[in-house]
Formats: C-alpha cells, sequence, structure tokens
C-alpha cells in the first residue's frame, strides 16, 4: 500500500497544505486504492470519482490562495449513506431510498466541505443502520479487511472498513446504539461517538432520533478529535443541537493521565465476554494504569436491561421516522397497485428489507393503543434509571473503560438469523446512546486468528476532552 | 309516549395562526402560490430534515389561551401522531397530546335568544396542517400541494357544553371575535383559517349520561354547521328509536346532499400510537414570557362596548359594528382622538368605508387611510369647505391612496367658492339661459329651482354650496 | 413464550405500519415479536415507581426561531425525486376525503 494510503489524515493534511502534495494527488490515489480494492470489500455504495476530482482541485486552489486553513483541507473522506449529500445519490443502503438524490447537505457534511474535505463517496452501512454487520444492506455486505470472510461490524461497516482498506483518509459514521464504536472495534480503527447533540443531526436520516450521534472513524485518536472539531457545533437547524462552538477538540491531547480515574464494571466482564478480548481490554486498562491513572472495578447496575429499554426506544422512534418513506415523495414505488393503501403496503414491503421491518413492525406494536405505558413508557423510566446509573459512576471516576464488543468480528452469515443473540452483541455500546454520552473505540489488539479487538471509553456528558485525551494517552503509550 | 331529546355538542376548532413563516421551518404561509413553491426538505418530510418550533406560534397558543382564560403549561412537549395519508408528508403529524400548551379554559357567549352561558375549554393545542390533495374527478390519482403543510394551528377542544346550533354559532363568533382581535388569525370558516370539527350525542332530556357521539368534519360555513347538527341529531334519534345504536365514528357532512356519511376503512385503525417527538425540545413557559404576553393583550370586544357606551355618546348600533373588528375600532378611536366628532366618524365608517370595502372585497383590515386624514376630511366637511358630494368623492380617492384630503382639495380646486359675486354672476346667467325654468317657478313649479340648482353647480363645477346657490336663486327670481 | 403473537395482531400492526407481510413472514413476525416482548418483558423487574419518564439525556428547553421567511423555492429539484409527477405535484393513487 502506497504512503498516502496509510497516512493518518492529519498527516496527510499537512503535507497538502505544506505543499509536498497535492489533494489531487492524493485524491487520484485513494480513487484508484478504490478501484483496486473495492471489488473485494465493498465498502461503498457510490464514488464520486468527478466530484471528488473537483473538490480536489479547489481545495488545492484554496489551500494556495491561503483561504483553506484546516488541518484537514483536502484530505479525502468518505460518508455514511445516510447522510444526504446534496446532488449525489443517498440510498440508507435500502431499495426504498435507491435512487434518492437530495437536494439538500445534511449539515455535517456541509462543514466538512467548509474545511476543504474531498468527498470520494458514500459508503455502505445496515440498512437504515439497523445492524451490527453491514449484512442488512440491500447493496450487499461488506467484508472486514482484516479478513474478508468476517464482517466489519455495522452499522457504519463501510465506514471503518474503508479507512482500514486505505480507502479513504477517514470517514464519517453515524452511532445509535455502538454504530460507529464497534465496526471500529471490529476494522482496528477509531471510532468516536461525541455527547448527544455535538454533531447536528440535520440531514442525516434518522433511525432513532432521541439515540443518533454522527462521528468520526479515523486511522488514530489525533484525528477523531480533528474530524470532531470541524464538524461539531450548534446548528439552528436541529433543535436537539448544543451549543459547543469554538471548541477545539485537538486542545486537549496530551500524555497525561495522572488527574484520571478509570472505573471499570465488574458486569462488562461475565458470561459471554471472549477471553482474547477481556484480555486484551484488561491489559490496555494496565498501560493507563502504568501511564498515571488510578485504576479500579466497580458495578454500574441494570447493564442487561439496556438492551430491552434500547431496543424499544429505537424500534418506536424507527417506525415513526421510517413512516415517511411511502413511495410518493421520492424513493422506490411499487410496479402494480389497486388504489392508495395498496400502494403504501407493497412499496414498503418491497422497499424495505427483513430486518428494517422487523423494527417497524415491533416499533409500530409498543407504542399502539393499549401498549404505549408498559412498553414505550417503561422503556424511557429504564432509560432515566440508566442516565442515573451512570451519573453516579460519573461522580466517582472520570472514565469508564471496557470492551466494545463480546466477540472479535463474525464470520458473514453467523450472525443475523437470531435477532436476540445479535442484539446481545450490543450490550456495552447501547447503553452510552441511552444516556447521550461520548464513547471511543480504540484499536487494542487482536486476536490469534488475527481480528481486530478495540478497548471502549467512555466519558460524562461534554466531556470529550478527558475522553480523548485518555485514549490518546493509552494510544502514544501501548 | 315519546320522549324529548337533548341534543350535547363539543366542538373542535382548527384555527390557522396568523405568523409569516411555517410552524416548523421558514416557508411562507401566504396564500396562492404555484403548487409545492412554498416548500422545503422540512414541510415536505424530506429524510433527515427537523423541525425547529416558530416562535411566534407559541406566543399566539399562550395569548389565545390566556383571553380564553385557560391555565398555561409551564412545562409542555410536542407529541407526533401517527398516521398514512398523503396530505401528511411525514405520515405523523406533529401536535401535541400529553402536555398541550392551554388547558381549563370557558368563553363566555350570548345567544341571539339571549341564553347566557359559559362555554368550557378542555384544552388548546399546537399542531401543523396538512397539504393539499387536488381529486381529479376523471382520472384514477389525486395530487398532492404541500404549500399549506406546516402551516400552524390552534386546535381549541371545547368541552361539551353546548345545545344547540344556536349555542355553537355563538361560541364560535365569541373565539373569531377574541382571536382576530388578537391578531393571532383571520378566523374565515369560508377560505379554512377556522375550521370547526362537531361532537354530538344525543340522550333524554334530564339524563345525567352522555349518549354516544360522532365526530362530524368538514363543516366550512355557520350555515353548514347548524344543518349538520339539525341532520345528525335528527340521524341519532331516529337509530335510538328504531332500537339501533349510534356508533362512534367520524362523519363527513355533505353540505349539497344534506347528509352525512361514516369516513371509515379498514385501513384506517384509528389508532395514533402518539409519542413525544424526540425531534424537538420541551418548552418551558417562563412568568415573564406570560407577563410580556399578557402586556400586549389588547381591549377586547366587551370591554371595547362597555366603555364606548359611557366615552362616545354614539348609537348602539354603531357601537356594535364598529367593534366588529379591531382594526375598525382603532381607526375609529383615532379620528375621534384627532378631534372629529365621533358620531360623524362612526357615520363614515359606516357608510362610505363600508360601501368601499364591499366594493373593492376588502376586509376592515386592509383599511390604508389614516385615521388624521379621515379627521381633517371630516373638518372640511363641517366647515363646509367642501360639500358632501365633493366629500366622498375626496375621500374615494383617499381609501385607495391614503391622501391628504386638505391637499387633494387645494390641488384640485375643489374648494367651495365663498365668492358670492361671482357666484350670483353664474347665477344671472343662468337665469338668463333656462328661461322656461323660470317661468315654470314663477307658475308654481318648485322643482323647476331644483334643476337651477343643478345647473349652477355644474356651471361651478360644483365648488359651491348648494344653500347659498339656492338663497341667491330664489332672492334673483 | 409468555407473549404469544395471534395473526390478528400481526395483521393490526401491519395496518398500521402499512407493511404487507408473506404468510412465512408473517410467522417469522410473530416468532421474532413474540420472543422480543418476553425479552422486554424483563423492564418489568425494575420498579419505576415515581421515575419521570426521560425522552431526552439532557434537558434542552425552549428552542425556537424567528418567525421570518427563510424558504427558497426548489420545487423543481424537489419533484426530480417524485416517482410520479403531474403540472408541479406529487402523484398519488385517488383518496376520498
Amino acid at each position: 500500500m502506497s504512503d498516502i494510503l496509510t497516512m493518518t489524515a492529519l498527516e496527510l493534511g499537512r503535507k497538502i497544505s505544506a505543499g509536498e502534495m497535492t489533494s489531487v494527488e492524493a485524491t487520484t490515489e485513494y480513487l484508484q486504492s478504490i478501484k483496486d480494492s473495492d471489488d473485494k470489500y465493498n465498502c461503498y455504495v457510490t464514488v464520486d470519482e468527478e466530484g471528488a476530482m473537483q473538490a480536489a482541485k479547489e481545495a488545492d486552489d484554496g489551500i494556495r490562495a491561503g483561504r483553506l486553513k484546516s488541518p484537514l483541507a483536502g484530505v479525502p473522506v468518505a460518508i455514511k449513506d445516510n447522510m444526504c449529500t446534496e446532488n449525489l445519490l443517498t440510498t440508507c443502503s435500502s431499495r426504498i431510498l435507491y435512487n434518492f438524490v437530495p437536494t439538500y447537505e445534511s449539515t455535517a457534511v456541509g462543514k466538512l466541505r467548509e474545511s476543504g474535505a474531498v468527498i470520494l463517496g458514500k459508503t455502505n452501512m445496515d440498512e437504515f443502520a439497523m445492524g451490527s454487520t453491514t449484512e442488512t444492506s440491500y447493496f450487499g455486505p461488506t467484508r472486514n479487511p482484516a479478513n474478508p470472510e468476517h464482517v466489519p461490524g455495522g452499522s457504519s461497516g463501510g465506514s471503518a472498513a474503508a479507512v482500514a482498506a486505505g480507502e479513504c483518509g477517514y470517514a464519517l459514521g453515524s452511532d445509535t446504539g455502538g454504530s460507529i464504536r464497534q465496526p471500529a472495534s471490529y476494522c482496528g480503527v477509531v471510532g468516536l461517538k461525541p455527547t448527544y447533540g455535538t454533531v447536528s443531526r440535520y440531514g442525516l436520516i434518522a433511525y432513532g432520533s432521541s439515540l443518533d450521534q454522527i462521528g468520526p472513524l479515523t486511522r488514530d485518536v489525533s484525528d477523531a478529535a480533528a474530524v470532531l472539531t470541524a464538524i461539531a457545533g450548534h446548528d439552528s437547524k436541529d433543535s436537539t443541537s448544543i451549543d459547543r462552538d469554538g471548541q477545539d477538540f485537538s486542545a486537549c491531547l496530551k500524555k497525561d493521565v495522572k488527574d484520571i480515574k478509570v472505573g471499570i464494571p465488574r458486569d462488562y466482564f461475565g458470561d459471554g465476554l471472549d477471553d482474547e478480548v477481556a484480555a486484551s481490554v484488561k491489559a490496555a486498562a494496565d498501560v493507563l494504569k502504568d501511564a498515571g491513572a488510578q485504576v479500579e472495578e466497580f458495578d454500574l447496575s441494570l447493564v442487561n436491561y439496556a438492551i430491552p429499554a434500547y431496543y424499544t426506544i429505537a424500534a418506536a422512534e424507527a417506525s415513526s421516522n421510517l413512516e415517511r418513506f411511502d413511495g410518493i415523495k421520492y424513493g422506490y414505488r411499487t410496479e402494480e397497485y389497486a388504489g392508495l393503501h395498496n400502494m403504501y403496503k407493497k412499496s414498503r414491503s418491497e422497499g424495505f428489507g427483513a430486518e428494517v421491518k422487523r423494527r417497524i413492525m415491533l416499533g409500530s406494536f409498543v407504542l399502539s393503543s393499549g401498549y404505549y405505558d408498559a412498553y414505550y413508557l417503561k422503556a424511557l423510566k429504564v432509560k432515566a434509571l440508566i442516565k442515573k446509573a451512570f451519573d453516579e459512576a460519573f461522580s466517582k471516576y472520570d472514565i469508564i473503560l471496557g470492551p466494545v464488543a463480546p466477540t472479535t468480528a463474525p464470520r458473514l452469515g453467523e450472525s443475523l438469523s437470531d435477532p436476540i443473540q445479535m442484539y446481545l452483541g450490543d450490550i456495552y455500546t447501547i447503553s452510552v446512546n441511552l444516556a447521550g454520552l461520548p464513547g471511543i473505540s480504540v484499536p487494542c489488539g487482536s486476536s490469534r486468528a488475527g481480528l481486530p479487538i478495540g478497548v471502549q471509553l467512555l466519558a460524562d456528558c461534554f466531556c470529550e476532552d478527558k475522553l480523548l485525551r485518555t485514549a490518546y494517552t493509552y494510544e502514544q503509550s501501548r | 309516549m315519546s320522549t324529548d331529546y337533548e341534543t350535547v355538542i363539543g366542538l373542535e376548532v382548527h384555527v390557522e395562526l396568523a405568523t409569516k413563516t411555517k410552524i416548523f421551518c421558514g416557508c411562507s404561509t401566504e396564500f396562492g402560490g404555484e403548487p409545492n413553491t412554498h416548500t422545503c426538505p422540512v414541510c415536505t418530510g424530506m429524510p433527515g430534515s427537523l423541525p425547529v418550533l416558530n416562535k411566534k406560534v407559541l406566543e399566539y397558543a399562550c395569548a389565545v389561551g390566556l383571553a380564553t382564560s385557560c391555565d398555561v403549561t409551564r412545562y409542555c412537549k410536542f407529541d407526533r401522531k401517527n398516521y398514512f395519508y398523503p396530505d401528511n408528508p411525514q405520515n405523523y403529524q406533529i401536535s401535541q397530546l400529553y402536555l398541550p400548551i392551554c388547558r381549563n379554559g370557558h368563553v363566555d357567549i350570548e345567544t341571539e335568544s339571549g341564553i347566557k352561558k359559559a362555554v368550557r375549554i378542555h384544552e388548546i393545542h399546537m399542531e401543523e396542517d396538512a397539504g393539499k390533495l387536488i381529486h381529479d374527478d376523471w382520472g384514477e390519482n389525486s395530487l398532492v400541494d404541500y404549500n399549506r403543510s406546516g402551516v400552524p394551528l390552534i386546535e381549541i377542544v371545547s368541552e361539551p357544553d353546548m345545545r344547540s346550533a344556536e349555542e355553537v354559532i355563538a361560541y364560535l363568533e365569541k373565539l373569531r371575535m377574541t382571536i382576530s382581535y388578537l391578531g393571532a388569525s383571520d378566523c374565515k370558516l369560508q377560505e379554512g383559517s377556522m375550521r370547526a370539527d362537531v361532537n354530538l350525542s344525543v340522550r333524554p332530556v334530564g339524563s345525567e349520561e352522555f349518549g354516544t357521539r360522532t365526530e362530524m368534519k368538514n363543516l366550512n360555513s355557520f350555515r353548514s354547521i347548524a344543518r349538520a347538527i339539525a341532520g345528525e341529531t335528527e340521524r341519532q334519534i331516529d337509530l335510538i328509536e328504531s332500537g339501533e345504536k349510534v356508533i362512534q365514528e367520524t362523519r363527513r357532512w355533505d353540505d349539497d346532499k344534506e347528509c352525512s356519511y361514516a369516513m371509515r376503512s379498514k385501513e384506517d385503525a384509528q389508532d395514533y400510537r402518539y409519542f413525544p417527538d424526540p425531534d424537538l425540545v420541551p418548552i418551558s413557559v417562563s412568568e415573564e414570557m406570560l407577563d410580556e404576553i399578557r402586556s400586549r393583550q389588547p381591549e377586547f370586544r366587551d370591554a371595547k362596548i362597555a366603555r364606548y357606551k359611557g366615552e362616545y355618546g354614539i348609537p348602539e348600533k354603531d357601537i356594535l359594528l364598529i367593534t366588529e373588528n379591531k382594526h375598525l375600532a382603532d381607526v375609529f378611536e383615532e379620528t375621534v382622538s384627532c378631534g372629529a366628532p365621533a358620531k360623524k366618524v362612526s357615520n363614515w365608517l359606516m357608510v362610505e368605508t363600508m360601501r368601499l370595502l364591499k366594493e373593492k372585497n376588502l376586509d376592515p383590515e386592509d383599511i390604508r387611510f389614516s385615521p388624521a386624514h379621515l379627521a381633517a376630511l371630516i373638518d372640511l366637511a363641517e366647515k363646509r369647505t367642501v360639500n358632501s358630494t365633493v366629500a366622498k368623492e375626496v375621500f374615494e380617492d383617499m381609501f385607495d391612496t391614503d391622501c391628504d384630503p386638505v391637499k387633494y382639495v387645494e390641488e384640485h380646486g375643489l374648494a367651495t367658492q365663498n365668492d358670492e359675486g361671482a357666484l350670483r354672476e353664474t347665477i344671472a346667467h343662468v337665469i338668463d339661459e333656462n328661461p322656461q325654468s323660470v317661468e315654470d317657478y314663477h307658475n308654481g313649479k318648485e322643482k323647476a329651482i331644483g334643476f337651477l340648482v343643478g345647473q349652477t353647480m355644474k356651471a361651478m363645477q360644483g365648488k359651491c354650496d348648494p344653500g347659498s346657490v339656492n338663497r341667491i336663486l330664489k332672492e334673483l327670481l | 413464550m409468555n407473549n404469544v403473537i395471534s395473526d390478528e395482531t400481526i395483521e393490526y400492526v401491519g395496518i398500521l405500519a402499512k407493511l404487507e407481510l408473506s404468510d412465512e413472514e408473517k410467522e417469522a413476525a410473530k416468532s421474532d415479536m413474540g420472543r422480543m416482548l418476553d425479552y422486554i418483558d424483563m423492564l418489568g423487574e425494575l420498579d419505576t415507581d415515581g421515575v419521570e419518564p426521560m425522552s431526552h439525556a439532557f434537558p434542552v428547553q425552549n428552542v425556537f426561531r424567528e418567525d421570518e421567511v427563510t424558504g427558497i423555492d426548489m420545487r423543481d429539484k424537489m419533484l426530480s425525486n417524485a416517482p410520479e409527477e403531474q403540472d408541479g405535484m406529487f402523484v398519488v393513487p385517488k383518496t376520498f376525503d
């Protein structure tokens, strides 16, 4: 692999800004890399060669003219295909949006473009971000670059695999229940889920609106901090967006954890956790301890309740969010139908895949008359309890450390058959979304089979600085 | 022995708010654009779009709540109401179920026949309007226009406190008056900016329990409301008398056929799966905000009527007409405060202003002339600087262009000629020219003098006082 | 399975969600939903009396926009995504109000 394809985004950005290389050269190299390897990995749904070359030229001009000063200017990026890109196909890896070309840009992508990013294309994902393997995509599964017989994780599997395979400098993903952190862990890259509201959701095609958050997938922690700085910020178009303007998330990157108290939930190391994963994660904790952090185990309650609460809330929100896909305004409409309701039913039944339909059915049921209190409201109350449990934990610890997923990446076709088994795989990532917390997955080793393992670090809401500093210290110390 | 029945009616009134933009996006609410030109990703339900609340909608909703003695909910939220229909681009409507903005209010009504009562308001909530479906009678399709999609509405839900069409109309009139005084809506039933759904049940007189109710939609005039109430009351009594049951359902009133029919379908589960909209954040209404809204509340009609009676000494008929519209009342008050006599002002408003509004198909809100100019015109007429015909002519121009009447009279040379010498000369000339009329007059035909006055006015181009003309004519004859 | 999902329930949820499942899909949906609900029933073990349901993880309130027109007409671009379009409008199978 060429140097360009293994460089971090910041290294590449520095070379482009310094004139040692042009964005056009870097972009050409990446486009070639996609041509060479994407048949094998299927990271991309859409590659925008023309748009990318145009953006690269503009980035070079902007840098030369002194207009573009972002450390990421000119660096090629891949965008998960659930973020609307103006004039560029956006499918959510679903047949129901197979031909949808947005007339507007999602705020996060718009911010990247402003900072001179070169968008290479749109990455494959689990359909509507529902899944943990990128196998529910209408456009076929993405394969793990570490071993193509295995899944890359999901739902941001295309983004994670593209970073790992050298098919982009960095990527954007979205995380509703672990969809950035888990594929990052499976593919051996860094994945950051910011505090809910830090990155605008405008233009992100919603799955679970109260849980969805956009974040970066990168080659290292410094890149993640730089990308977050570029995409974070208050957006008047998103009522749930938080005002954190002007925060430079790179400023906190020091190799220093002497003031950091790390808590390791005992409950995270129980049944179901793979031994190799457990060993790697514990070794990561030791690295932080050696670097001066205070590390201890504690009991984080309610861990097992996060999954049912999450699936109730996410399915309910999804059932409503996905009602707009009806064959009228955009996307797929069935060929033959008799009347309006038949058109709705056929278009949606043919347009959505099995997992999406499963969650829509569940979500519609838990909100239906007579069940709302017992299921949805109950789940929102449990969410409050889970949030409280984290509040208590963060009154004692700065960082919570644990695994990202119970195992390394499973083989293709192994996970989908049993939904509950599949949902159990989200046990370490899901409660973070319920509580709105920031979390990061950092590579911490690999299995004997050569599959990557990630360690997950969590911090309290708005404490990305501590989170990134700890992750950076770990990365630099291992 | 036949049973006497009582009709029990509650109303759900939708009012379109007079904001410039839609409830959750910056699209214009203006009427009459080409289809789908007042739309954006938000109000057409594009994937990834998000709603942000228009502050003015909240202010209007609070203002209406305060004006109808409601408790304003200090912590309220929006909920999604999920149902599939093509006029609803997201296939859910953003509305309020669990924590509506206002609750527990009432309005006092008085019917034509003098019944006075309070109609209680259960709640007022904010929501978004749907788009428009255009039906092609011949084709197999309908067309969707989302220009109205996302226009802000408040829904005012009454308790079942009304017992007749007369009470319903008095209640709607009262709401219309209150809301239009606030400037929160123009409340026009025909144009759909005010829409009423009627919940109706019947029960034997004296019974405490309510009967099964139906909900009737598509009522767009007071006339159709009255007819629908009569028709539905009869239908329900017939059902009960014949031993059948009234089914709780939504019915659509067909004003042409004068009957209602059920809007049922297997695909209509009427299970809206309400839940808090995660895209919107809760609203906390502060005391300061309420104080500010309170301080902006206008003097409402009842208070105005009482004050006018004491303050202006004009007939009750005038008071009722002028206070019918807040803008008209404002013009009246300001014109009087410019020094014009109250009765003269009310005359100008009730006669000439109303005539021109009607002729030009305008509303009192469209009045453009300034009160100062109306006062100046009244002054010119009072001082007989212009005669009444000229005054009307000036007023017509003022109505259209808000011209200054003093300047207008000057520029067009319309002031009455006070030069009696010139007038006498003209009259002498008119007498010379019309010997037949002079003779008729002398032969006792009083009418002949009218002709001579007219000829004089014509020769003077109207710039003279008819009284003076009469006097001088008689003198010279 | 404690939650047994009937054919009627699947039919009813299909009407709500506007999904038409094949017989095979229906059987799978009945079993999936039953098992998921059994799993969700686990939440019943927790005492949530007096707990305020939490929609948002932290208390952001009062986000408004001013009443100013910002919309621009993008009708033609928007309609270019529609499966069927006529006279500047979206075409749908005939509806009766």
